[in-house]
């Protein structure tokens, strides 16, 4: 099993995620301008401020030529993981509905929040129990998750909320405490929090290393 | 040009007179523009380099030393920490969003420039009191920029501080800094070398923005034209700077680079001369050959433009291809602009027109240092903060001083900042007294080596007595590092300082260095380098004298860093403190409160008995053997409690016989720590040690008065307001 990592000029997490990554398999970087992904069996679109974020954020990574490949994997079933940037740009390039909006109270933010684990059945959260409450960091200006009401019912009816903010951690304004949703499909996902942060009590948490595990253990189950 | 346009650009009679000579006729206009800035306070320490000379700079861990962009210290393994830290005062004080940006991104690129990455940002700020909406401006402007810069770029804000004081009103300051880390062989100089070796400008175009920024800004006092002052202001592009990082630490990497250095301060004139001069070499620059961002620019306009994200290579012939290929990659604008020569001189083209020829030497070293002429003040220059005091019942002043703008929690700010890019951060803001950095993220085994830094001084404290405010803030530094068991390696420094023409500005500035000298040579930590900012006065008077010292530490196994919050019910909680260790509320926040006038003299401190106290605690603390450690600092022996109960969330019984003296309370003093563990690790400390009370509960509780632990917290989130 191998996740390959993109790297768009701007990023700032791929090295957490790329380690991150590595603790549950190999793993490798994908440069932005290669549409060649190496033949990877998934793809984490990590955070950072892909190339300055000065336009609309994730607007002009969408048309990197990675992301021609990354969407071509997608629509074939391969799972595609966005954290942060990454959810903001898949948000962009329209492999996951809705979008990410300045944060209500405008600023950037870095906290530590617990999160709730709402399907347990998804390739990205398999390895966790319903329910299941995960102390991962967000840090972002751009969060609060936004879907029009009928775009959210059809979600709910397909179940692709995968986690929610747990009650009085919503750190932005996100619609429905949202914190990651996925595609229809289910082998796209996009969250505001920051898994590849929490993979070592060293540093705050491991919790978020459960996203990693579930998504190499059902590459290895394929 | 007008009669006497070199005191337009800030130099004296004299010196100009000594320019003629050095040059051997009148200097054209580009010529005195490039002399002005290099002549200038901001690059030449004209008023402050024979007192540094007293600041030790040796050390057994010391790989790098004053002089180069950034310093370096000897972390083991063959891996180096390099470090700075920098002033942009007067830029912030102008426009705080762009001059605190722009301040993280000139110390950061003053850290790749030596080759290490930037793995760390601390700042340091002052402001006025926050009841004046020009301070709020300032405040939310200046840490908007540095998250900016910072959370844009990829390297985490993990500690920093901030003071708010009448005193910086008009003049706050904004201090950067950055850590970095590299193995010992790829530390780099800056040093220009090999005859025929080609200048390369990298990054950037160059605009007119921040022309003259050095001269005009830095070394001037403020006045209330300084809106006029805005375009000297440089902008920042923290994207393009993260693509210049990352192109030079590629180009470091393959050794493709004979040497390296940042643009700042009057942009290409100091950084090209002060790399000819280091290197012996001379250097011709063709202006020409320069990107701009505007057709008609000058070439003086070139020379000294501050534009960011620009640095300055040195590279073999035959290995430019190499350089430009790593450049288009990283999409980083990199231009041939000039050469290195044997001739000890900075000549400046304009295509095949020679503009400008001046002896390296004159630029660098020929700037005239000056004496001070120091004199103690017979009063206290500062007036006497106002009363804000409503009782002098403990039970109130505690929740008092933890709600004080300079004691309330940080978080607001903090929040504001990414701290955990990199996966390095262990010990995070408000977790620990200083913040913890393991060295190898992608270790997954048990036992993570790293650093620790902290940041302080509090220049309220050095104003009532110059020489002991510093020796206080150089052991707050030390026994901070203590707390989470780290040995400190090394020192940075960045003095901010009124005008030292002034006879009472000089003896502040002298007694402080004499201070850190002093207690730099007890504690056997070397100085790695630093900054100086003096003339922060604006028609208010000077600025508190503000030295801000911050200091790098190895801790053995992160892991085992105590944070300072109570952990573990039934623990016992001990009061360490040095022998005759002395308490007073002379200067303290207490006084404060209560509109006392400022004294003018602290209590000497005996360093040798503080240094005792900190190595107890060090060991303490990198052992394991306590659950918490926290240096009793501002607001005293009560606040140092309520921090540690409301960061663990837990409260604690603490004996107290009954005295209701406040000084014992909250007067302050060097030497002292708040510990916490289990009752045979504490007795283990020996006599320095009392145990004052036990872990648990819900409350607070110091002899007859309990204050619950939720009232505390709720007092302390005070700052939230500044920030709604």
């Amino acid at each position: 099993m191998k996740f390959g990592v993109v790297r768009f000029p701007g990023s700032c997490d791929e090295t957490d995620a790329l380690l991150a990554c590595r603790r549950y398999a190999d793993a490798e970087i994908l440069w932005h301008g290669d549409r060649d992904l190496h033949g990877v069996d998934a793809v984490v679109v990590p955070g950072g401020f892909s190339y300055g974020d000065y336009l609309r954020v994730g607007a002009i990574a969408r048309f990197s030529p990675v992301m021609e490949a990354v969407g071509e994997l997608a629509a074939s079933g391969g799972h595609v993981l966005g954290i942060c940037n990454g959810f903001q740009v898949l948000c962009e390039a329209g492999l996951l509905p809705g979008a990410l909006l300045p944060n209500a109270g405008r600023r950037f933010l870095c906290r530590q929040v617990d999160v709730e684990v709402v399907r347990a059945d998804s390739p990205f959260t398999r390895m966790a129990a319903p329910g299941q409450i995960l102390s991962i960091p967000v840090k972002h200006t751009t969060g609060r998750y936004y879907a029009p009401g009928e775009v959210l019912e059809s979600m709910n009816a397909h179940g692709q909320i995968i986690l929610r903010y747990a009650e009085g951690h919503n750190p932005n304004g996100s619609v429905g405490d949202v914190a990651g949703v996925s595609n229809e499909a289910g082998n796209v996902m996009g969250l505001m929090p920051h898994p590849e942060h929490a993979v070592d009590a060293l540093t705050g948490s491991e919790d978020g290393g459960v996203i990693f595990e579930s998504l190499a253990s059902v590459a290895i189950a394929a | 040009m007008r009669a006497s346009p070199h005191r337009e650009l800030g130099l004296t009679d004299a010196e100009y007179e000594l320019i003629l000579q050095k040059l051997g006729r009148d200097p054209n206009g580009l010529e005195l523009a490039v002399f002005s800035l290099m002549w200038s306070e901001h690059c030449a320490y004209k008023h402050s380099k024979k007192l540094l000379g007293r600041l030790p700079t040796e050390g057994p861990h010391l790989l790098m030393g004053p002089g180069e962009n950034a310093g370096a210290v000897d972390i083991g393994d063959g891996m180096a920490i390099a470090f700075k830290v920098e002033s942009h005062n007067h830029p912030s004080a102008v426009e705080p969003f762009q001059g605190a940006a722009t301040g993280v991104g000139g110390i950061l690129r003053d850290v790749f420039a030596v080759g290490a990455r930037p793995i760390a940002v601390l700042d340091s700020l002052r402001f006025g009191e926050l009841d004046s909406p020009r301070s709020l401006y300032l405040l939310d402007g200046a840490v908007s920029g540095i998250g900016h810069y910072g959370n844009s770029i990829g390297v985490p804000t993990v500690g920093g501080e901030v003071y708010f004081e009448a005193a910086y009103e008009q003049n706050c300051l904004v201090n950067a800094m950055c850590l970095g880390i590299a193995r010992h062989e790829r530390l780099t100089s800056s040093a220009a070398a090999g005859v025929g070796n080609l200048l390369v400008l990298m990054g950037a175009r160059t605009g007119r923005d921040g022309i003259g920024g050095a001269s005009v800004l830095a070394s001037a006092e403020l006045d209330a034209e300084d809106e006029s002052k805005r375009p000297t202001v440089q902008i920042g592009d923290p994207f393009e700077e993260k693509r210049v990082m990352e192109a030079c630490l590629e180009l470091l990497d393959r050794s493709t680079l004979a040497s390296l250095q940042d643009l700042g301060a009057a942009g290409l004139s100091s950084s090209s001369s002060e790399m000819a001069s280091k290197g012996e070499v001379g250097l011709d620059i063709d202006v020409s050959a320069v990107p701009v961002r505007e057709d008609d620019m000058e070439p003086f306009e070139i020379m000294i433009s501050e534009s960011q994200e620009r640095m300055l290579a040195v590279v073999e012939p035959d290995r430019l291809a190499e350089l430009e290929e790593v450049c288009e990659r990283w999409e980083v604008r990199s231009s041939v602009i000039g050469s290195v020569t044997d001739t000890r001189r900075l000549r400046v083209l304009d295509g095949a027109e020679l503009v400008g020829d001046m002896p390296v030497a004159a630029l660098v070293d020929d700037c005239p240092l000056y004496d001070l002429e120091p004199a103690a003040p017979e009063a206290q220059i500062y007036p006497a903060p106002e009363a804000v005091l409503e009782s002098e019942d403990p039970a109130w002043i505690l929740p008092a001083l933890l709600g004080s703008p300079n004691l309330a929690s940080r978080r607001p700010l903090f929040e504001q900042y990414d701290s955990l890019v990199q996966s390095r951060t262990v010990r995070r803001p408000e977790q620990a007294d200083a913040a913890v950095l393991q060295l190898y993220p992608e270790s997954t085994g048990p036992g993570s080596p790293g650093i620790a830094v902290a940041i302080d001084g509090n220049g309220r404290r050095v104003a009532c007595d110059p020489y002991t405010g510093t020796v206080e803030a150089v052991l707050e530094c030390a026994a901070n590092l203590a707390c989470v068991g780290a040995e400190p390696l090394g020192l940075t420094n960045c003095l901010n300082f009124g005008n030292p023409e002034k006879p009472h500005v000089a003896w502040q500035l002298e007694r402080s260095v004499a201070g850190m000298a002093d207690a730099l040579t007890e504690l056997g930590v070397p100085v790695v380098g630093g900054n100086v900012s003096l003339y922060n006065e604006s028609g208010g008077g000077p600025i508190y004298p503000t030295p801000v010292v911050a200091m790098v530490g190895a801790v053995p196994d992160t892991a085992l860093a105590p944070g300072y919050g109570f952990a573990r019910e039934g623990d016992a909680v001990a009061l360490v403190a040095a022998r005759g260790a002395q308490v007073s509320a002379r200067g303290s926040e207490l006084a404060k409160l209560a509109g006392e006038e400022l004294p003018l003299g602290l209590t000497p401190i005996d360093v040798g008995a503080v240094r005792e106290v900190i190595e107890l605690v060090r060991e303490g603390a990198r052992s394991g053997a306590l659950a918490s450690a926290h240096d009793v600092a501002e607001g005293g022996l009560a606040v140092a409690l309520a921090e540690c109960a409301v960061a663990g969330g837990i409260g604690a019984i603490v004996g107290w016989d009954g005295d209701e003296d406040p000084v014992q309370l909250f007067g302050e003093g060097a030497g002292r720590f708040v510990v916490s563990g289990r009752t045979e690790a504490i007795e283990a400390l020996g006599p320095l040690a009392t145990r004052i009370g036990t872990v648990g509960g819900a409350a607070l509780s110091i002899g007859p008065v309990d204050w619950e632990v939720a009232q505390l917290r709720g007092a302390s989130e005070a700052l939230a307001a500044a920030f709604a």
